[in-house]
This record gives C-alpha cells, sequence and structure tokens, in this order.
C-alpha cells in the first residue's frame, strides 16, 4: 500500500485550520478532533469510575462494614459497571474509530460529520445525569449495572428515572457513531481498497458497528419497559399483572452478550494491527482473521442465556447455551494462535505497545479458559455470581479491552502528537499496571472458588487475607494510571522528540504516510493503493 | 459529491430502520416469550383451564402426589394457607382443595394469586375447572375468606413424573404510581 506523494502537498496546504478556542471543539466536525474528545471523554471516565473502584476495595480491604454504608456501595458497583461499560470502555473504542478509521481507508473525513459531532456532544450529558442521580433523596441507581426486575422496578429509588434516560442517550450517541462507522466503510473507501485489503482494525469495527445497531435498541427497549414497569402500571416484569421477572434478563443478556463482544473486537483488531508491526511480519491468516471476528459476531447472539443457567431452565435449553458458548472459543483460539503464529520466528522487539500486547494475549486468553470454566452449566452453579465471574470478567476487559486500547495509545500517540512519548514513564506505567493487574485479579479466582458472593459489602471472615491483598493490588494499579495520564499530558504539550512520518519501521497501512503530527485534513484526495 | 451523499443517504436509511426494527423486536420478545412458555409449559405458568364438565376417563393405575405451596408477597401480614399440604390423586379424577387468607387489615384488600407448577412440564398437565387465581380477589376486613381450586391431572402426564407442586404466590394489587398522583 503506497500513496501518490502528491498527497503529502495537499496535506500541508492548510485552506482552513481549526477554528480557535473553545468554540473549536464544540462545533468541530472533523474526526480527529472528535476522536480526541471522545478519548479524552472516556479517560475521564475511566478515571472517575475507577475512584469508584477505588471505594469498593477501600471497604472490602477489610471484613464488617467500616467506610460506606452497604447502600451506597450497592450504587458504587452499579455506577462503576455503567461508567466503565458506557462511559470508558465503548467511548474510548469510538474515539480510536474516528481518529483512525479515515485515515485507514484513505477517507477524508467520517461519512456524516455533523451527526458525529452531535453522537459525541450527548454523551456528557448522558453521565452528567447519571452521576446527579447519586446526589437526589434515596441515592442513585443500586441494582447492579444489569438493573434486574424486581430491584429496579420495585425495590428502587426515584432516580431510576435518570438512570433510564441516562441509557438512552447512551445508547442514541452509540447507534448513531456505529451508523457513521458503517456508512464510511461502505462508501468513503478509496479507489483500490477493497473489501478484503482493509486493515483489521477497520474490519473488526465494521463488524462491532452491526452488532451495535442490532442490540442497542434492545437495551432501550429493556429499560423502557423498567421505566414503564416502575412509573406507569405496566407489567412486563411483574409477575402479579401476568409478566415475568426472568424474562427481563432474557431481554437483558439478549443485549447483554453481544455487548462483550462489542468492547473485545475492537481490541482483536488493535492487537491484529500493533503484533505485525513489532514482528516484522505480516499478520498470519489474515481472511481467518475477519471470518473468526464475523463467526463470533455470530456467536454472541444465540449464547445470551449462559448469563441464566441457576434460572431454571430445561435441561436441554442449558446444554444448547453451554454447546454454543464453547463454540465461541474455536474462533477466538484462531485469533489467539494467528497472533502467536505471527509472533513465531519474527523479528521481535519490544517497544510499549508489543509490550501491552503480549500482555493482553496472554491475560486476555487467561480471561477466556475461566469464560469457558463458566461455561460448563454444572459447575456454574457453583462460580455463579462469585468472585470467580468478577475475576473473568475484568481479565477480559481490564487486561483485555483496556490493555488494548493502552496499547492503542502508545502505538498512535506519536502519530497524533508528532513527538514521542516518555518511553521510560511509559515502561513504568507498563510494568506497575501489568503486576498491579494480577495482584488485584487474580486472587479473585480463589477467593470466588471459595464461595465469596460478588456485590456484598461484607464477606466471611477467612476471605481477609486474600481481600487486603486484592485491595493493595487495585490501589496499585488504580495510582500506575496516573503516570499514563501525566504520559499523556505530557505529550499532548508536545514534550519530546519529534516523530517522522513512518514512526515504527516495521509499521504498514495508510496512517503512516501521512506526516506526523497528522494535519487536520488528510486524503482529501484519495490516495491510490497499490 | 453528489452520487457520494445519495449512497450516505440510502444506507443511513436503512441502517434506521435496522435500529427501529430492533426496537420493535425487543419488545416483541414479550409476546414471543409468553408463546414459547405456554407451548413448551418452560416457566411452570401455562396452566390449563378447563370447562368443568370436561372429565376424562381416570387412570387407576397411578397415583400423583401434589402439594400445594403457597407464599404471601403482599407484605400485609396475610395468612395464605392450603386446607391441605398435599394430595393423592388418579390422573383424571376431578378434586377440589380450599385455600384460606386471612385479612387482618381494618380495610378491603385487592389481591391476586399467581400459580406456578414445577416441574414446569407438568403445567401442560395440570387442568383447572374453577380457580381463585383466574381472577383478582377482594378480601373483606378483619376475615378469613375462602376459596376453591377444582383441577384434575391430565391422564397423559408423563410417566417419569411422580410428584408435581403447585405453587401460589399472592400479590397486592395496587394502583400505579402515575394513577396514585393523578388521582390527588
Amino acid at each position: 500500500m503506497n500513496t501518490l506523494t502528491e498527497t503529502a502537498s495537499h496535506d500541508t496546504e492548510h485552506h482552513h485550520g481549526p477554528a480557535k478556542g473553545i468554540k473549536r471543539w464544540i462545533f468541530t466536525t472533523n474526526h480527529k478532533d472528535i476522536g480526541t474528545l471522545y478519548l479524552w471523554f472516556a479517560f475521564i471516565m475511566f478515571l472517575v469510575g475507577g475512584a469508584m473502584a477505588m471505594v469498593i476495595r477501600a471497604e472490602l480491604f477489610q471484613p464488617g462494614l467500616q467506610i460506606v454504608e452497604p447502600h451506597f456501595f450497592n450504587q458504587m458497583t452499579t455506577v462503576h459497571g455503567l461508567i466503565m461499560v458506557f462511559g470508558a470502555v465503548m467511548p474510548a473504542f469510538t474515539g480510536m474509530a474516528n481518529w483512525m478509521i479515515p485515515m485507514m481507508i484513505g477517507a477524508p473525513d467520517m461519512a456524516l460529520p455533523r451527526m458525529n459531532n452531535l453522537s459525541f456532544w450527548i454523551l456528557p450529558f448522558a453521565f452528567l445525569i447519571l452521576l446527579a442521580s447519586l446526589f437526589v433523596e434515596g441515592g442513585g441507581p443500586a441494582f447492579g449495572w444489569t438493573f434486574y426486575a424486581p430491584l429496579s422496578t420495585t425495590y428502587s429509588g426515584d432516580s431510576t428515572a435518570l438512570f433510564v434516560f441516562a441509557v438512552h442517550i447512551m445508547g442514541i450517541s452509540s447507534i448513531m457513531g456505529a451508523i457513521n462507522v458503517i456508512v464510511t466503510i461502505w462508501n468513503m473507501r478509496a479507489p483500490g481498497m477493497t473489501w478484503m485489503k482493509m486493515p483489521l482494525f477497520v474490519w473488526t469495527w465494521f463488524i462491532t458497528a452491526y452488532l451495535l445497531i442490532a442490540v442497542m435498541p434492545v437495551l432501550a427497549g429493556a429499560v423502557t419497559m423498567v421505566l414503564t414497569d416502575k412509573y406507569f402500571g405496566t407489567s412486563f416484569f411483574n409477575a402479579a399483572g401476568g409478566g415475568d421477572p426472568v424474562m427481563f434478563q432474557h431481554i437483558f443478556w439478549f443485549f447483554g452478550h453481544p455487548e462483550v463482544y462489542i468492547m473485545i473486537l475492537p481490541a482483536f483488531g488493535i492487537i491484529s494491527t500493533i503484533v505485525p508491526t513489532f514482528s516484522r511480519k505480516p499478520l498470519f491468516g489474515y481472511p481467518s482473521m475477519v471470518y473468526a471476528t464475523a463467526s463470533i459476531a455470530f456467536l454472541s447472539f444465540i449464547v445470551w442465556a449462559h448469563h441464566m443457567f441457576t434460572t431454571g431452565m430445561p435441561v436441554f435449553a442449558e446444554l444448547f447455551f453451554m454447546y454454543c458458548t464453547m463454540l465461541i472459543s474455536v474462533p477466538t483460539g484462531v485469533k489467539v494462535f494467528n497472533w502467536v503464529a505471527t509472533m513465531w520466528r519474527g523479528a521481535l522487539s519490544f517497544e510499549v505497545p508489543m509490550l501491552f500486547s503480549i500482555a493482553f494475549i496472554v491475560l486476555f486468553t487467561l480471561g477466556g479458559f475461566s469464560g469457558l470454566m463458566l461455561a460448563i452449566t454444572p459447575v456454574d452453579f457453583q462460580y455463579h455470581d462469585t468472585y470467580f465471574v468478577v475475576a473473568h470478567f475484568h481479565y477480559v476487559l481490564v487486561t483485555g479491552a483496556i490493555f488494548s486500547l493502552i496499547a492503542a495509545t502508545y502505538y498512535w500517540l506519536p502519530k497524533w502528537t508528532g513527538v514521542m512519548y516518555d518511553i521510560g514513564l511509559a515502561k513504568l506505567h507498563f510494568w506497575c499496571s501489568l503486576i498491579s493487574v494480577n495482584v488485584l485479579f487474580f486472587p479473585m479466582h480463589f477467593v470466588g472458588l471459595a464461595g465469596m458472593p460478588r456485590r456484598i459489602p461484607d464477606y466471611s471472615i477467612q476471605f481477609a487475607n486474600w481481600n487486603q491483598l486484592i485491595s493493595l493490588g487495585g490501589f496499585a494499579f488504580g495510582l500506575s494510571q496516573l503516570i499514563f495520564l501525566a504520559l499523556v499530558i505530557k505529550a499532548c504539550r508536545k514534550q519530546g522528540e519529534p516523530v517522522p512520518a513512518k514512526v515504527w519501521d516495521g509499521a504498514h497501512g495508510l496512517e503512516w504516510e501521512v506526516a506526523s503530527p497528522a494535519p487536520y485534513h488528510t486524503f482529501t484526495t484519495p490516495p491510490e493503493i497499490k | 459529491m453528489a452520487n457520494q451523499s445519495n449512497a450516505n443517504t440510502r444506507l443511513v436509511n436503512r441502517l434506521l430502520l435496522v435500529v427501529v426494527a430492533m426496537f420493535g423486536f425487543g419488545f416483541a420478545l414479550v409476546p414471543l416469550y409468553d408463546v414459547f412458555c405456554d407451548l413448551t409449559g418452560l416457566n411452570g405458568r401455562s396452566v390449563q383451564r378447563v370447562d368443568a364438565l370436561a372429565q376424562s376417563l381416570v387412570d387407576d393405575s397411578r397415583v400423583i402426589k401434589i402439594e400445594f405451596v403457597t407464599f404471601d408477597k403482599t407484605g400485609k401480614q396475610m395468612t395464605f394457607r392450603p386446607q391441605a399440604q398435599y394430595l393423592q390423586v388418579h390422573p383424571g379424577e376431578m378434586k377440589e382443595v380450599t385455600f384460606t387468607i386471612n385479612n387482618p387489615l381494618s380495610h378491603l384488600q385487592i389481591v391476586q394469586a399467581i400459580p406456578s407448577v414445577s416441574p414446569g412440564q407438568a403445567s401442560l398437565y395440570l387442568n383447572k375447572a374453577e380457580c381463585f387465581c383466574f381472577n383478582q380477589q377482594s378480601l373483606e376486613p378483619e376475615r378469613v375468606s375462602e376459596f376453591k381450586l377444582k383441577f384434575f391431572i391430565d391422564k397423559d402426564l408423563p410417566k417419569n413424573i411422580e410428584v408435581l407442586t403447585l405453587a401460589y404466590t399472592l400479590y397486592p394489587i395496587e394502583q400505579p404510581v402515575v394513577a396514585q398522583v393523578l388521582r390527588r
């Protein structure tokens, strides 16, 4: 893939640059500006949600109740989950998509720039509403991020209305973002950028966007039903009126399971971009990666009830969902083996993005294995709602999704800012994060298998030692992320060595053909792809 | 450029259609769930209502134990009891059980009893000719009310089911919050 040199001269002539001051950010329709907004927003939300996790871990440092009330503890677990899923991971991936997809496919911008602006700017309001709900009388949502009925209908406070509207706005924002990604990839690829030439990050996002438009409306429907059950006397989930609370779980997990793939498929794309760069080899098995992604997306729709094995399903249904769930490990295994095969006999070098990617491959696979254990119906009865589940989904979301986002930032940050970040700090960040994240989440497997339930502010005395260690790991992981914050701020202030257009010598792709930092407008004339 | 924006509009419209359809699908899951459960008896709710005269032949060769369980979810300290903890019945044989509910409060209460049968599969073979659970019931203040259940078990009940449990949960019927606000 090479561009004509002509594009470079196009890039340098600024017919209009960014506006000045705050108005640049409010009215911007530029994909790079919006990408930056999304990424900063996600990072702020990551810190807010992280602060809530610190409250949770501080309370769990010792058995007994010492720091917060149980009701407030429940609000912390609920809002921590909601913020990390909808406020940190999803907007961060959307930010990456905004920044990178147009540059990777040789498009001048996203296809629908004004909708792009709107889809970002409604997001802060959604989270303002959600956070404000913590301060209303009776407290914020305390029913867990899964808001199971009747906890969210019969037994919830009046902040539920705020929660519902916040989720509606988040959903609309994600749907608009997803539509934009699909239209951009369908219609704006540069001539010669055929489907099977697209970078894998673009492919995985393309499939993720379809998942988003398929399931976010179902989530919107579920919260709407909670709202009408609570305030308007409907009985969707109310047994007294002929409804069924178990149905809530079916509807929720019909959204919820594809949602977990929404949070991991773009991560697969990122790892598939970084590993070949630092192995100095093309990605092993590109077509199989595309098909594996599509298969995972398809399977994600027929496994939802594995979250509900203990609700009293017939044995046939339990077996069906168990086998389908285990089937997902086949395409996922294809991906992991492809990454390993890419590294096999490659000229490896261990720059920071590569360090995070290798940590991703190892630790995500570990999370995948505990997922496989949870898929086994009979043993799930033991693991259900214990810390083992917490360990599982934090391995796939923190050392999976979040590590891939950090790797992506270390990979593309020099392209965004034009300077190399402080590599010493970055390595410090990597080692602190890697060690603390395992101190934080690995012992959760043990206390979970021993029977410690999740979402409870107190625990039996025999779990005390492990929990103390887990909390220490948690505080260390939280503090480590401040290193990352300092590093990114330093890079944004252009403190560092300037970098050439092609920052990493093994990198391929159109984003490395434009200057560093990437000019405000790129590919106003489409590049030619050979 | 005009072509490009036309193509974009067309694609956006199609994708919006998908979004609207999926929002509708979320709600369509509600009736679909009920139909699915009724066909399979999955959640034990699909008790068969039959005519009081619809009797079938009695199968004397089998005895089925049917247990009665009651739960009070009104939160109003009502005493909800079956007259018998269990009955031994032959499939096809019509039986009658009385349930009593004591309303200790000084005003009329409206309640609804919701049945659930386990194992769920058995719910397809439990035929009710008369049940207080068919309707909402009003409970006179400070009085014990009696309610009747008339049922028979279909003689096609699978052979592996020998015990079945019929549970009733009593729920209060209250005005929804909005209606309360409007009445004020």
